[in-house]
């Protein structure tokens, strides 16, 4: 009758370890610790908030309640192109709610979403502060604007690799 | 003092600067609705996250609305607590509360005792005009608390005294908008957590989001079943406690009503936890016995402080979170544990049945106790020593589902041989009390000499912890400390892991003044002179009590003799003594 085990890979660890260390394993730093985290990982699955917690010495909830908060934390793996289409009012407005749907329908995805081959992912945010090119999308921080939902099988082509 | 003057409600009122206009009002005779605030006064419980809006007044000349429970006085401020503008806010914010959720007040456990059905009614709502999304989460079942997340309204108490109060973090607000809500990290049950089952969530909780296991309908079908007979034992706070459901003034007595309402509910045998607290006392304290005198004489290898080892909240929390230091606490069980050990052998023997035609069932004014009941090392043969706990707000359940008139029943005795107890029993319902009892008999076993005053008033009092030096002549000076709510239980677990604790014996309970206000018993809905009461009640019922002393009840004096032996000898050892394990969560390392 032991506890919990939780199976990770031990490079992963001393990762997670190394970048807490970093910041002191100061709990009040857990923004900042998790943004350098999902930077290594690309996401936050439950092992790496659990490590997180235990070198900050706080309740996995508090992790959890922090990543489950902000949106630009995920917990899935994102593709290896991530598409992010703003939803801001000024892109909503000049349609881009359209162009999401196009990719949508591209991808065979929906938002929060990953292509079955791993390579696309498809999110939402509200304002990325280019709104004098809405509607704006950006994969893997790459901006494109002014979009009409034709534009999309053109664009998501550059990706063709 | 430094004190200003404010108007409320047309009144001039004359406040310390610091005061809320809340606390304020309040001394005013003026009652403004509250919701998510909560504190227990003295007991350094609270959570005041000025959120819920509900508190909602108008300060004269300020642009919006202020919330009440946070809201410091000023100099010549003008409040008012129903202008038009503030009671209009406050019934918008309770609609929209309403509005995502369920509607289901005749089926609630909450039903009667719920703050948001008491405000709707205070309010004189009749309708909801919105018509919103509603939330759609599964029940959770766990094995003590039930949690509903559909009746959630975020108000946070619950996750203020699991963070704050008890330093264990199980529960906290997730997600964001909407869909934001209490929840447990990623979702996983409560078993899965760190969770300790103290079940403060469920006695702060203002609705239905979170209430006890209920067992009574299970305790029902027993009593009914001719196949098997049914013993009940009772805990020591459940007595100062229960009259309140009942209508009586806080801090009753009812041990006698108690008795009398069980056999008059069917149970075949009524016992007393009592009795087994007395038991507790000559097991551990004979634990203490041989551990101080190893250590006075120098032995190393020796674990002290000796830590008390009934909460089954506190045991769950080492077991969690330091299982390292699990050899400090006393193996013996805890009084519920020991009861069911013994009624299934010793007594089950006695009447003639087998331990699985015997039922055993507890009355506790704690919901960790149903965990504790499940635990497999306190099964033999697939069989509970406890089958089932149920909380005190379960026995009122009970005793109404039962047509009794509680408040008017004549009093009953509890029955031989489980039965009798002394003043040492009873206060183990209370902070400081175990290790009074304790004290009561190891001091005199140790000394050869009787105690000139059995009051060790030093350990007494309501302080989250508290310590003392308690001279045994001839033996040593020892250091004592008694500490409630499991993150005053942390700091000393810390003390231990540096190497500065100075403590011989340090007594834990889980709950704000111990098991008197207990996650099981009527809701206080944060009155703390409700738990004063209780507190009073329990040094009453000692005082009362013709023998006070653990080791002289002649029911205890009679089982060693003619069944157990000694104290922490070979059969105490195997059914009255108990082992931890490590249950804190492993990284487990693959290359």
């Amino acid at each position: 009758m032991c506890g919990p085990q939780i199976k990770i890979n031990e490079a992963s660890y001393r990762t997670i370890k190394d970048i807490c260390a970093s910041f002191d394993n100061n709990p009040g730093e857990l923004i900042n610790v998790l943004h350098k985290t999902q930077e290594h990982f690309g996401y936050l699955p439950k092992e790496v908030q659990q490590i997180v917690a235990d070198c900050l010495g706080i309740p996995v909830g508090r992790v959890y309640g922090v990543v489950s908060f902000y949106s630009f934390f995920t917990m899935k793996p994102k593709g290896k192109y991530a598409i992010s289409v703003c939803l801001g009012t000024a892109c909503y407005v000049k349609g881009a709610e359209k162009v999401l749907d196009a990719l949508k329908s591209e991808l065979k995805i929906s938002e929060g979403g990953v292509t079955e081959d791993g390579k696309f992912s498809l999110d939402v945010l509200r304002c990325v502060g280019a709104c004098g090119l809405a509607p704006v999308m950006t994969i893997n921080g790459k901006t494109y604007g002014r979009l009409v939902p034709e534009h999309v099988k053109e664009i998501l082509a550059e990706y063709a690799d | 003092m430094d004190t200003i003057k404010l108007t409320i409600d047309n009144r001039e009122v004359e406040v310390p600067r610091g005061t809320t206009i809340l606390k304020a009002a309040e001394q005013m005779g003026i009652k403004i609705p509250t919701l998510c605030h909560f504190e227990l006064d003295g007991l350094a419980l609270e959570n005041r996250p000025g959120g819920c809006r509900i508190c909602v007044v108008e300060v004269v000349g300020r642009r919006n609305l202020a919330p009440a429970c946070i809201t410091e006085c000023m100099p010549d401020m003008v409040v008012k607590t129903n202008s038009f503008r503030a009671l209009n806010a406050r019934r918008t914010v309770l609609e929209l509360m309403l509005s995502d959720h369920p509607n289901d007040c005749l089926q609630c456990p909450k039903s009667g005792k719920c703050e948001l059905q008491s405000l709707a009614a205070d309010m004189g709502i009749r309708e909801i005009p919105f018509k919103g999304q509603q939330s759609q989460y599964p029940i959770e079942l766990s094995p003590s608390i039930v949690r509903d997340a559909n009746k959630c309204i975020m108000c946070r108490r619950c996750e203020s005294v699991c963070h704050e109060y008890q330093s264990v973090g199980a529960i906290g607000a997730v997600d964001r908008g909407f869909p934001a809500v209490v929840n447990t990290a990623f979702d996983d049950p409560l078993v899965n957590t760190n969770c300790v089952f103290c079940g403060q969530c469920v006695a702060v909780c203002p609705t239905g989001a979170l209430s006890e296991v209920d067992n009574t309908a299970k305790v029902l079908r027993d009593i009914a079943n001719p196949d098997v007979k049914t013993c009940v034992q009772v805990a020591p706070a459940v007595r100062v406690a229960l009259g309140e459901e009942f209508g009586l003034p806080s801090g009753s007595i009812v041990t006698g009503k108690i008795a009398a309402a069980l056999k008059a509910i069917g149970f075949d045998y009524v016992f007393d936890t009592d009795w087994s607290a007395d038991l507790t006392i000559m097991e551990e304290g004979t634990e203490v016995i041989g551990r101080l005198k190893a250590f006075l004489s120098g032995d190393k290898s020796v674990k002290i402080p000796v830590m008390t080892s009934c909460c089954p909240a506190w045991v769950n929390f080492y077991e969690k979170f330091y299982p390292e230091l699990r050899e400090y606490p006393s193996t013996a069980k805890s009084p519920q544990q020991m009861f069911g050990a013994v009624a299934k052998t010793y007594f089950a023997d006695k009447i003639g049945v087998t331990r699985d035609k015997l039922v055993c069932v507890s009355v506790m004014p704690c919901v960790a106790k149903k965990y504790e009941t499940g635990r497999e090392e306190f099964k033999v043969d697939g069989t509970p020593d406890v089958d089932y706990s149920l909380t005190t707000r379960e026995l009122a359940r009970l005793i109404k589902i039962c047509n009794i008139d509680f408040a008017n029943l004549p009093e009953a005795e509890f029955d031989s041989p489980l039965g009798a107890s002394t003043g040492a029993a009873v206060i183990f319902g209370a902070t400081g009390g175990v290790m009074e009892a304790a004290l009561r008999t190891a001091v005199e076993v140790l000394t050869g000499k009787t105690l000139p005053r059995i009051d060790f008033e030093e350990v007494r009092g309501l302080e989250g912890i508290r310590e003392a030096v308690v001279p045994v002549p001839g033996v040593a000076d020892l250091n004592v400390a008694v500490v409630y709510g499991l993150k005053n239980a942390r700091t000393i677990m810390e003390q231990i892991k540096a190497g500065t604790c100075k403590y011989h014996f340090v007594e834990v309970m889980a709950c704000p003044g111990g098991c008197i206000d207990g996650a099981g018993q009527p809701y206080h809905h944060g009155d703390a002179s409700i738990v004063k009461a209780r507190h009073k009640a329990i040094y009453e019922a000692d005082r009362s009590m013709p023998i006070r002393k653990s080791h002289e009840n002649p029911e205890i004096i009679a089982i060693y003799k003619e069944f157990l032996g000694q104290p922490c000898g070979e059969k105490s050892h195997h059914l009255l003594h108990t082992h931890y394990f490590d249950k804190k969560i492993k990284f487990d390392l693959e290359k």
